[in-house]
């Protein structure tokens, strides 16, 4: 319990700095790369200074204007919160970094726009982690969708009508959420987290609090692409230029399913989700039903990025999986898979962005030869494959084994086994991207030709961003254990 | 039945406005009538929330300065949904904003705002 004067600047930075950025495009239009820099670079350093001071002195609690809660605003960063701080402002950063090349192709003439939309989408990210209050929660939820779809928007042909897609089920999604919020405020008469925990229990069996809590659920089904809620996700995220969907594929989904632990598990208490109504016992089975058709789908793609798009799918299927096992295996398995989940698909899409500057093509079997192309980023490649199909010591695999080890402790068997075929489906695809990226010769029908194959790796903006990922692949796999007994273990929720 | 749809009617009237929304949103095949009825779900929500806060023979919750007895809360509606609102509000105009501007962008490559036909185009452009 403590009072941290750095909180609210990780989200005023951002904020602050989008507003700035089109004025500097106007002057200059190259100043804006190095103006985003500077602003995600700060945000980056002052969450990592938070997570390390919540794991030395415990919960941060900051009253916006002084006004106390339940009456102000209050921002509550605990270990959940400040890994998922991390998480955000260190993936946004890395994607910024690696956008300059990947921005100059695809959006040449208004690149301060663009960047002025992607600080206000960090800005709602790090806001719906940060906040403690169920409105302000909406308001950053809205901000992080609305810049989300602009960002889509200005990719290539077919983004637009993704775009409004997404835009009709989002707001579909956070209307949801608004009135489930409204439902609890009708009811109780508070919008603080923690004041609402203390107030919900006598009213469990309320018919209006078991409405509210099924509008969450499923207003944030939408926003986390949750199975049969998925249809908006693959257009989207494919169309998208490469820096979006490098910065919202991993932060949007993982976002969302931090939402849903923090509402079944802090706003409401584990007793509820897990006893009152039969929520965990319902997700875990949408959940299985997510893994297999995420998979089956992602097989039945020619297009590289809307494979990946699929495997998204799969994955809130994970997560979701591991909150519906309602133990403390399979929490810890869904939030250190949080981590690794955003770490892996950013490496991914980011690799799909260079694929796309150098080769222009994302049909998996045109992709020949892109191992002498393009070493580095292939063996980029590798490690995230084997940390995708789940391969010791990345860390795909232990997020994997808590997941398991938690399913057997529910005995959920279709849990264990919907894991166990994903990840043989997932050594499939990928080694079936490394085949052809490797084996195939590019011009076999001209008759064996023995021309040399150039060398053309990716620029070092790029190329470190990507890098950086793949060690992060490799580096939380092996301090898993660490990042679990320090971070992770005082994240869940007590009563679990 | 008819005494509890009566006694409850703005919330029934509530209800009834998002499920039209709602089905604009959801069966419609031209873009604007699907944002028309994102509108129209947006504004039951907003409406809905500002019910909530209304009381029966309750005034507007301004307190003189020097009030003398004491604030007795049954006289004054509750304004904090009001405020709420006022952010969804900006947050609806926001999204409407967004979406229009898209809207803008499909029409311009495509010419036309009918789902089946821009399917169609984008279909036989690949």
């Amino acid at each position: 319990m403590s009072h941290h004067p750095f909180i609210p600047l990780i989200i005023i930075i951002p904020l602050i700095f989008s507003y700035i950025t089109p004025l500097i495009g106007w002057w200059d239009k190259r100043l804006c790369y190095p103006w985003i820099i500077i602003a995600l670079s700060s945000s980056l350093f002052f969450s990592l200074i938070t997570l390390h001071w919540v794991m030395i002195h415990g919960t941060i609690h900051y009253h916006f204007g002084g006004w106390l809660p339940p009456w102000g605003i209050e921002y509550v960063v605990d270990h959940l919160n400040a890994l998922m701080l991390v998480i955000v402002s260190s993936i946004s950063f890395l994607v910024a970094v690696y956008s300059k090349r990947s921005v100059e192709q695809e959006i040449p003439k208004k690149p301060s726009y663009f960047y002025t939309v992607f600080l206000l989408e960090v800005t709602g990210l790090s806001g719906i982690v940060i906040t403690g209050d169920m409105f302000n929660l909406y308001v950053f939820l809205e901000i992080a969708s609305l810049s989300g779809y602009a960002l889509i928007a200005i990719g290539e042909d077919g983004a637009a009508v993704a775009s409004f897609r997404y835009i009709i089920m989002g707001t579909i999604g956070a209307c949801f959420y608004l009135l489930g919020v409204g439902y609890l405020y009708i009811s109780t008469g508070s919008l603080n987290m923690a004041d609402l925990s203390k107030i919900i229990p006598p009213l469990y069996h309320s018919k209006t609090i078991l409405t509210a809590f099924a509008f969450f659920m499923v207003g944030m089904s939408i926003k986390m692409a949750l199975f049969p809620l998925h249809m908006w996700l693959p257009e989207a995220y494919t169309r998208a230029p490469s820096a979006t969907s490098a910065l919202i594929a991993p932060l949007m989904t993982k976002v969302a399913v931090y939402m849903m632990i923090r509402i079944m598990f802090t706003v409401f208490r584990p007793y509820f989700s897990i006893e009152v109504l039969p929520v965990t016992t319902i997700l875990s089975w949408i959940a299985v039903i997510a893994i297999v058709c995420g998979a089956v789908m992602a097989l039945a793609q020619r297009d590289l990025k809307k494979m990946l798009c699929y495997l998204i799918v799969a994955e809130v299927g994970y997560m979701v999986g591991g909150i519906g096992l309602a133990n403390r295996l399979g929490l810890t398995g869904t939030i250190l898979h949080i981590l690794n989940d955003a770490v892996m698909t950013v490496s991914l899409f980011l690799i799909v962005g260079i694929v796309m500057l150098k080769v222009g093509e994302r049909d998996i079997y045109q992709l020949r030869h892109l191992f002498k192309r393009m070493p580095i980023t292939m063996g980029a490649f590798i490690v995230v494959a084997l940390s995708m199909i789940g391969i010791p010591p990345t860390c795909g695999f232990f997020s994997k084994w808590y997941l398991i080890l938690g399913a057997v402790e529910a005995q959920n068997w279709a849990f264990v086994v919907a894991i166990l075929m994903n990840s043989l489906i997932n050594a499939i695809l990928f080694f079936r991207i490394i085949e052809v990226a490797y084996y195939v010769p590019a011009y076999s029908h001209v008759g064996g030709s023995q021309e040399r194959i150039p060398m053309d790796e990716a620029p070092l903006s790029m190329l470190i961003p990507t890098l950086i990922t793949s060690m992060g692949i490799v580096l939380i796999g092996i301090f898993a254990g660490k990042v679990v007994t320090n971070i992770i273990r005082f994240a869940i929720p007590p009563g679990l | 039945m008819l005494n509890l749809i009566v006694s409850q009617y703005n919330y029934w009237i509530y209800v009834v406005l998002m499920m039209v929304g709602f089905y604009a949103m959801m069966a419609k095949r031209n873009l604007i009538k699907k944002l028309i009825g994102m509108n129209i779900f947006q504004s039951a929500i907003i409406l809905f929330f500002i019910s909530a806060g209304v009381k029966k023979g309750g005034t507007i919750p301004i307190v003189p300065e020097h009030a003398h007895e004491a604030v007795i809360a049954s006289q004054f509606v509750n304004p904090l949904p009001h405020v709420l609102m006022l952010t969804a509000i900006v947050v609806s105009i926001a999204t409407t904003g967004v979406a229009l501007a898209i809207l803008i962008t499909i029409y311009r490559r495509y010419g036309t705002l009918e789902e089946d036909e821009i399917n169609e185009i984008i279909g036989s452009r690949r």
